[in-house]
């Protein structure tokens, strides 16, 4: 019985808490809840990767209304790893929630919070859940609506004008994927995403068809933070109070990326990657953006800005998977939404932990506090080596295939950007660690404490889930190539 | 213990025990007893596994299989067991000097220091019984890392500035040019093994050898192969015993060694004489041997100096690689222990005289042998074995690098590594000649001057004994390089 259901029961679940929890009394109630209802989610989300790890296919109609026609709930191998991702790493930004929400969250706001969190994860999830597109849309829009009100409630009034800012461009960029389905729809009549597959494959030279496409790439871009369209995202992540950047850094790229994936790939086809120049347009997107993006990082003056540039160059290096268009250019985009999940929750948490016992992220006020902070230093350290792709951590797993990606199709020039990737990436950590590590204390950190327990233990659970994925890549490597095989993708040959 | 154990032991036993000194930080003494305990438990344990080795026992063992076909994997082999022999002895000598070097310098952070050395070292073990490239480059990584806080450790701008160059240079090379290097020889061959004869063999386009290989030669920074060399003097702002034991033998020699292991069993040398891969890169190891050396001569510093002999020396060990012959490789990998012994107690002698007279350049040291008796004895011990005088061991490495070079008709080599030999002579000699025969520069007497601890003395007389030893009993090591070099 419940097993029927349990692809419907990780989005209604989550739904049905948050107005619960808005109505709960300010304090720990709603935080006990949310951390409830999160367990819950990774628990139901486990059970549904391990029905469908073996390449089968859980379709669930909504309603009891028959697809096409009704709402389906399609998961794959692709959707339940997502979905895992985003339960597992919900589920463990909430124990870490706790303080840092005491701190950053006035009290009397902390049941609206929660409820608002929880609305996050119900978009993101049903995101990952749906195979309806317009469904699709609206789940997008209660992440992103929900995100923005999160991203508001920072301690700084900058935060009210990061999230206008973001408000600004997230609709912008709903509306392009809108106008984009519509156009679809109109060429096709149908929303579900299997069967617009086989309906779009024989017009697929229409001009509405290609509009359509380009609408609805322009308006995933936009929420992917891909570059050029990555203005918002610095600030955002600046303002938000640690906990929403910890999850949205986590997680919110990330389910942008398989909606790309998704759309590009499942919905559209590999062959029309291929015969639009869409995989050069996502190469070369992913070239600058690597580059540019690490480089901006090198010159910024703030813990949480520099990781945020990061981010934008970490999702470029997605982008230059899909751009390589094969199985394996799609296991390394899978495999790194995977493991980045890991290193930039694990890097924003000690972040997070940095301004809970300093009040700040700018470098200035950062000085020798790796020697009052050895913990949480020695957290941004390994993941900083697991994002710079060192051996023996989750990050280098996902550059080792990116480039055996890019030299299975002798694209030589990917390779070195990746590399260099890699290397603009030492720079801008190698900043972080001689600011923390080898500059004299200045005064106000001397009487600084180690961050709380409860900060420490999620953070270093992140860690060690680094170098873990490092060395045992059964679950990630595994998913994500059946994955990217069920997306109808081919392998790659000259 | 079963065969598998020991192994693993091996590589744990110092991170086991670099927790165990982390614990102990607040106790010097203990701190102190820990080090020693694991430094000699992973001697002796290294001895056992060189004892079965011997007697013919496969010794391999698998950690885990990150990547498909791909496991991290120790195996232990002749050249394996040589440089693991190598690095754990030298490691225990070099704890008995850094107890009276730390303490009578008195540095700061000590409980660190000590805890990473073992890290170190543990990765530097890792390395010697890497079962395949992938595992190698690992240890290797974490090797660069592990001693990045080692060299920024007086945490001065000179020692960040030196610590950034470090990490800098062998990053770089690291990620840029030996990552591609083995992902372009896993998309050739499907594998990463080490396999007697080499796994490129029939599988790569001849044509493109050589480049693969300079990708090796030249990505493998640990090696300081000119123009990547840098990185070493850099690291010279390091604590002594950090100078001694890494710069010296764990991290450089684990450097060179790789290029060996490349050499041998990634391309085989077979497959590099037939396809001509070394025939210009040859020529990076000779013009390295002489420059280093020419940029030794006008270092007054002494700790630079001897920097830049290591890097000549080093390529050495590269020159007997490129050589691919069977006497090239022996010399090459005899010259890792022989010059391991040598370099690390002129080392212990520059770090003496820093403690005991604060003196770290040459030109100042007039007179001061006659003060300090036994360093400057040992200095003057080390740089003879150095030049490849006998009765010292440092001949026979060269003895049989020039047989390669014979061998294969190369007369320039040849010269270039007689003149190399003049070389050193010309920096090394004139710091025991001036310590005995000088005059201080401003006609101070050194009266007031003792010699070092006698944890520092005691080091140093293990080691140049050791450089005599090996010169009439050089049998465990050469019958290692021997067997690693294929010949009979």
């Amino acid at each position: 019985m419940i097993e029927q259901n349990l692809s419907l029961l990780l989005v209604v679940i989550p739904l049905l808490a948050a107005p619960v929890t808005a109505m709960l009394p300010a304090g720990r109630l709603p935080w006990l809840l949310t951390l409830i209802v999160s367990w819950t989610c990774l628990v139901i989300a486990g059970w549904q990767l391990s029905v469908v790890i073996d390449g089968s296919v859980i379709s669930y109609e909504l309603g009891g209304w028959a697809p096409p026609w009704g709402i389906e709930y399609r998961i794959d191998a692709m959707n339940a790893f997502v979905a895992l991702i985003l339960s597992g790493i919900a589920a463990i930004t909430l124990p870490y929630a706790l303080r840092t929400v005491e701190k950053d969250i006035p009290r009397h706001q902390t049941s609206l919070f929660y409820a608002v969190f929880l609305l996050c994860l119900v978009g993101l999830l049903g995101i990952a859940q749906t195979g309806d597109v317009f469904n699709l849309f609206v789940f997008l829009e209660i992440s992103s609506l929900s995100s923005y009100v999160l991203i508001a409630m920072g301690e700084q009034r900058r935060a009210l004008t990061s999230a206008f800012q973001y408000l600004i461009m997230g609709t912008i960029g709903a509306t392009f994927l809108l106008i984009g389905i519509g156009l679809v729809y109109a060429e096709t009549g149908t929303l579900n995403m299997v069967d617009l597959n086989l309906r779009l494959q024989p017009i697929l030279d229409h001009r509405t068809v290609h509009t359509g496409f380009a609408f609805i790439v322009v308006g995933i871009a936009l929420k992917l933070a891909l570059f050029p369209l990555h203005l918002w995202l610095p600030n955002a992540y600046k303002y938000a109070p640690s906990v929403v950047s910890v999850f949205l850094a986590a997680t919110a790229t990330k389910v942008a990326v398989y909606i790309m994936l998704r759309m590009v790939f499942g919905v559209f086809s590999n062959d029309f990657v291929r015969i639009t120049p869409t995989d050069q347009m996502f190469l070369l997107l992913g070239i600058f953006g690597v580059i540019l993006a690490s480089v901006t990082a090198i010159y910024q003056t703030d813990v949480k800005r520099l990781l945020a540039y990061s981010s934008v160059a970490q999702v470029s290096y997605m982008v230059l998977g899909m751009g390589l268009a094969s199985v394996l250019g799609i296991t390394a985009t899978l495999v790194h939404v995977f493991n980045h999940a890991l290193i930039k929750g694990a890097l924003f948490m000690a972040c997070g932990a940095l301004v809970y016992r300093v009040g700040s992220s700018q470098f200035e006020n950062l000085n020798g506090l790796g020697r009052q902070m050895p913990w949480t230093f020695s957290a941004i350290f390994i993941a900083g080596l697991s994002l710079i792709g060192i051996p023996g951590t989750a990050g280098f797993i996902s550059k080792w295939y990116f480039m055996l990606a890019a030299l299975e199709q002798q694209s030589w020039l990917i390779a070195l950007v990746i590399l260099l990737g890699s290397l603009l990436a030492v720079v801008y950590m190698w900043k972080i660690v001689e600011v923390m590590f080898l500059r004299p204390a200045s005064d106000n950190v001397a009487s600084v404490k180690e961050a709380p327990v409860s900060l420490l233990i999620p953070m270093w659970v992140l860690v060690i889930a680094n170098i873990y994925f490092g060395f045992y890549t059964e679950l990630t490597v595994n998913v994500a190539d059946s994955a990217a095989r069920l997306l109808g993708v081919a392998a790659y040959h000259e | 213990m079963s065969d598998q154990q020991l192994l693993l032991l091996a590589v744990l036993l110092p991170f086991i025990g670099a927790i165990g000194i982390m614990l102990c930080g607040r106790w010097p003494n203990l701190r102190e007893v820990v080090t020693l305990t694991t430094a000699a438990t992973v001697c002796a344990v290294v001895i056992t596994i060189y004892s079965r080795f011997n007697n013919g026992a496969l010794l391999a063992v698998d950690i885990a299989e990150p990547l498909p076909g791909l496991s991290i994997r120790f195996e232990v082999e002749s050249l394996g067991i040589l440089f693991a022999l190598v690095a754990s002895s030298l490691w225990l000598i070099t704890s008995i000097y850094a107890i009276g070097y730390m303490r009578g310098h008195h540095e700061l952070n000590q409980t660190r220091f000590y805890a990473l050395f073992a890290v170190a070292i543990g990765t530097t073990l890792g390395v010697a019984f890497a079962g395949n490239l992938l595992t190698l480059f690992l240890c290797y990584e974490i090797l660069t890392i592990s001693t990045y806080p080692l060299v920024a450790h007086a945490g001065t701008d000179e020692a960040r500035r030196g610590a950034r160059t470090y990490v800098g240079i062998l990053l770089t090379t690291s990620i840029v040019l030996l990552l591609l290097a083995i992902l372009i020889t896993y998309t050739v061959a499907g594998s990463l093994d080490f396999r007697e004869g080499g796994i490129l063999a029939g599988k790569l386009d001849p044509a493109w050898a050589g480049l693969l290989y300079a990708l090796f030669i030249f990505g493998i920074g640990k090696a300081a192969v000119m123009p990547f060399h840098r990185w070493l003097p850099a690291a010279m702002v390091a604590p002594t015993p950090v100078s001694a034991l890494l710069h010296a033998v764990a991290v450089v020699k684990a450097g060179v060694f790789a290029v060996l292991k490349v050499t041998i069993y990634i391309f085989g040398t077979d497959f590099i004489t037939s396809s001509g891969a070394n025939d210009w890169l040859i020529w990076f190891a000779g013009g390295t041997i002489l420059l280093a050396s020419a940029v030794a001569m006008t270092k007054d510093n002494l700790k630079l100096r001897l920097a830049y002999s290591t890097i000549s020396q080093l390529s050495y060990v590269v020159l007997g690689a490129l050589l691919a012959t069977n006497m090239g490789l022996l010399g090459g990998a005899l010259h890792i222990s022989m010059h391991a012994f040598a370099k690390i107690t002129l080392f212990f002698a520059a770090g003496a005289i820093l403690v005991a007279a604060n003196k770290s350049d040459v030109s100042d040291m007039g007179g001061l042998g006659r003060a300090m008796p036994i360093t400057f004895g040992a200095f003057l011990i080390g740089s003879l074995s150095i030049i490849g005088l006998p009765p010292f061991g440092g001949m026979w490495s060269k003895w049989y690098l020039g047989m390669g070079t014979v061998e294969t008709g190369q007369w320039l080599l040849l010269s270039v590594l007689l003149a190399s030999s003049l070389l050193n002579i010309a920096y090394l000699l004139p710091v025991p000649v001036r310590g005995f025969f000088g005059k201080s520069r401003d006609g101070t007497s050194y009266a007031q001057i003792q010699e070092a601890p006698l944890s520092c003395l005691l080091a140093m007389v293990i080691t140049s004994l050791a450089c005599l030893l090996l010169f009439f009993y050089p049998d465990p090591f050469y019958e290692l390089a021997l067997k690693a070099a294929g010949g009979k």
